[in-house]
């Protein structure tokens, strides 16, 4: 298969002084998707934001090879302009900035003098309408006043948009209702393909009745405590985190005092 | 994460608008203000009697006058006024059409522009070069509909009667002590009168830019919408660098007459050593609308609160003003509304951005008479700030003696936002380019409202602006 698309290894991450991330080590194929499940806390937003270079979160030990070159030092824009692309869980409204403007703007940086100008309104048009999202939607402002489904669509949009090689999708499922949450699934379905790794951070099972994985991981605590075919995400339905967390708790308990 | 370099305002000022021609003067004044010079000045213009006794009288007010206490007086105290030349006059008499503009001020305006932005779509260009309007044009048609546009000190020998009846009643000259300097020392300027009915429908424009170490620049403006007319006025100013400081003090009244319609538009981008110490004021009649669109950009201390005196039925007025203050700057900018009459409406909007240690103030006045009711208002002030050491204060004050009134007021601060910055960067926008996209939507509510090129201009001088402040 070659070089893996992504490739993580032995991760340690510190947010605001305290260790997050203890140790993760996955590879993600192209075209592969793999799921990454886990309770609130586990540190599933701290790996998608380490990913992205978040400057809160700093490597402290470990490896991230994107296409087998190391990306901790770059910056989160060089790497966005690399080819990886975060659909943000909670995105941050841009007052004033019209949603075609800002999507210009980022494949302006992204394909850089290959950016098609006279291309790019039908283009637009043609993505929103496959997401169901109303012409009218371009001229709005940046997550100003969207709903919970309007954000969704929109990062989906941006991701169809911007052609990434790598999506790192968190919590992409969260606040929307079930009509909701078909339509942005078709659409990210409809951008699956053979050069394309998708990485699905989810805490609920029910996204992947619509997208489905290759591989799916468990994180708890920091770390990847099982991984296994789609399967083991409805073993996960069906019982929950608790046996996960149990083995967590007697983890902590036998750290001397 | 972002490693702070000083902004180097200068620099690119120098590259974009600093270039600067070898003075050539017919008459250079001497420093400092004293009866001689002012009569000095009504004499060089033959003006009549009239208005030597004004400048007289108002050279009187301006003596008397203390500096406004509630001003940031660190910065204004500094200005000597026994060291500023108060006129020059740079030919010895305007030009009507290009060809006569002598080839070193065509150079300046070229390097501006001008002539290029005329060619599109100016309905005139009234540019003020030094302290005298040297270049003027009116096209055709709106000099068929009886539009008149001026230079002031033209307008004042065609036009005497009609500038007599409006000059100054706006603003005497004892309104403030910069407004009394302004009519004690004013030269150039413009002079617009738009007849009955008649709307222009395309904006009428003048640049004004001072080229004179420590000269004064104390234009002044007087536009009339008579019953029922419309106008568009747009003022730009850019200045080039110069070591010691200049003031610039200007005086614009605008009468809007009863169902009239005046907009009134400037960018102002000074250098950063300009003191811009401007009063603007308007006159709204019954059922008349003024809108005044201010951006400050530029200058060490500007200030400026445009103000609308609603005294009609119906009258209504709007500021939508934006600022923008770097290192050592003060914009100090605002709104007066002041309705004197029944249904009068009144919006503010102002927005301000402060980085590198820059400082904005809001500063505004709501008054409703008693006989005014049924009145609205509402003010927005937003202030965004780049940095922990940028300022920005609001200082409203409502005085509300009617009943039946309607006002809003509502104030935002915020921080550039570390969150905004990674979304934006997660696309793939350096992080200048993200600053600059997101102060760009901070100011859209303003440039929506300019026409095309001068939002096209807002934003380029945005990005100057930004260029090399973060890392």
């Amino acid at each position: 298969m070659g070089t893996p698309l992504l490739e993580i290894t032995g991760l340690h991450v510190l947010v605001e002084g305290k260790e997050i991330l203890k140790g993760i080590s996955l590879s993600v194929e192209k075209g592969q998707v793999h799921a990454l499940m886990g309770p609130n806390g586990s540190g599933k937003s701290t790996l998608s934001n380490t990913l992205m270079g978040h400057p809160k979160y700093q490597v402290t030990q470990g490896k991230i090879l994107f296409q087998g070159e190391d990306l901790t030092a770059l910056k989160t824009d060089a790497r966005a302009r690399g080819g990886i692309f975060l659909a943000f869980q909670y995105p941050t409204a841009i007052q004033g900035v019209s949603v075609a403007n800002f999507i210009r703007t980022a494949m302006k940086a992204r394909f850089g003098e290959k950016f098609q100008p006279k291309e790019f309104r039908k283009e637009l048009k043609a993505a929103m309408a496959s997401l169901g999202v109303d012409e009218s939607f371009a001229t709005r402002y940046v997550n100003d006043g969207f709903s919970g489904g309007e954000k969704k669509r929109h990062e989906i949009l941006q991701m169809a948009m911007l052609k990434p090689l790598l999506a790192i999708l968190d919590e992409t499922d969260s606040g929307l209702d079930i009509d909701a949450l078909r339509t942005v699934s078709e659409g990210i379905n409809r951008l699956r393909g053979p050069s394309l790794g998708i990485l699905l951070i989810t805490h609920y099972q029910r996204l992947l009745n619509y997208i489905e994985p290759d591989v799916v991981h468990v994180l708890v605590d920091g770390r990847i405590v099982r991984s296994g075919g789609k399967e083991l995400a409805l073993e996960l339905e069906a019982k929950g985190y608790a046996p996960y967390e149990t083995a967590k708790t007697e983890q902590k308990e036998t750290v001397p005092q | 994460m972002s490693d702070k370099q000083d902004l180097d305002i200068g620099k690119n000022y120098e590259q974009q608008y600093g270039f600067h021609d070898p003075e050539k003067y017919v008459f250079k004044a001497k420093r400092g203000l004293t009866k001689q010079v002012v009569e000095e000045i009504s004499w060089m213009k033959s003006e009549p009697d009239w208005m030597r006794q004004f400048r007289l009288r108002a050279l009187e007010h301006f003596e008397k006058k203390p500096l406004p206490w509630w001003a940031d007086l660190s910065i204004l105290s500094q200005i000597q006024f026994d060291n500023i030349y108060y006129y020059l006059k740079p030919t010895e008499k305007e030009s009507k059409t290009w060809e006569d503009v002598p080839a070193d001020i065509k150079n300046t305006f070229e390097k501006l522009g001008i002539p290029e932005a005329e060619r599109r779509f100016l309905a005139g260009v009234s540019s003020q070069y030094e302290s005298e309007v040297v270049y003027h044009s009116i096209r055709k048609e709106l000099a068929d509909q009886g539009v008149l546009f001026f230079g002031m000190d033209e307008a004042l020998k065609r036009y005497p009667e009609l500038v007599k009846k409006y000059f100054g009643t706006v603003i005497p000259a004892a309104d403030n002590k910069f407004s009394a300097l302004n009519s004690a020392t004013w030269s150039g300027g413009s002079f617009v009168y738009i007849p009955k009915g008649v709307k222009v429908a395309i904006p009428l424009q003048a640049y004004f830019r001072i080229n004179s170490e420590n000269m004064g620049q104390f234009e002044r403006t007087l536009i009339i919408a008579d019953e029922g007319s419309s106008v568009h006025y747009i003022e730009g100013c850019s200045a080039p660098v110069y070591a010691s400081d200049s003031l610039h003090s200007a005086v614009v009244e605008l009468i809007a007459l009863p169902h009239s319609h005046i907009r009134y538009t400037t960018i102002q981008n000074w250098s950063k050593n300009v003191y811009n110490l401007v009063t603007k004021r308007a006159v709204a009649y019954e059922n008349a609308t003024v809108e005044w669109l201010d951006g400050n950009l530029g200058s060490k201390l500007t200030m400026k609160y445009p103000g609308v005196y609603l005294m009609g039925r119906k009258a209504r007025g709007e500021v939508v003003s934006v600022a923008f203050s770097g290192k050592g700057q003060h914009q100090d900018a605002g709104a007066k509304m002041v309705h004197a009459a029944p249904e009068t409406t009144s919006t503010i909007l102002s927005k301000s951005i402060s980085k590198d240690g820059g400082r904005t103030s809001y500063r505004g006045l709501v008054k409703v008479y008693p006989q005014a009711e049924n009145v609205k208002s509402s003010v927005r002030c937003d202030a965004l700030l780049m940095d922990d050491i940028s300022r920005s204060d609001t200082y409203p004050t409502m005085e509300i003696d009617a009943k039946k009134v309607q006002i809003g007021h509502e104030a935002t601060v915020s921080k550039i936002g570390e969150e905004q910055l990674f979304y934006l960067m997660s696309r793939g926008l350096k992080e200048q380019e993200a600053t600059t996209l997101i102060v760009n939507g901070f100011f859209e509510a303003f440039a929506k409202e300019l026409p095309l090129e001068y939002a096209v201009e807002l934003n380029r001088l945005i990005q100057l602006e930004m260029e090399g402040s973060v890392g």
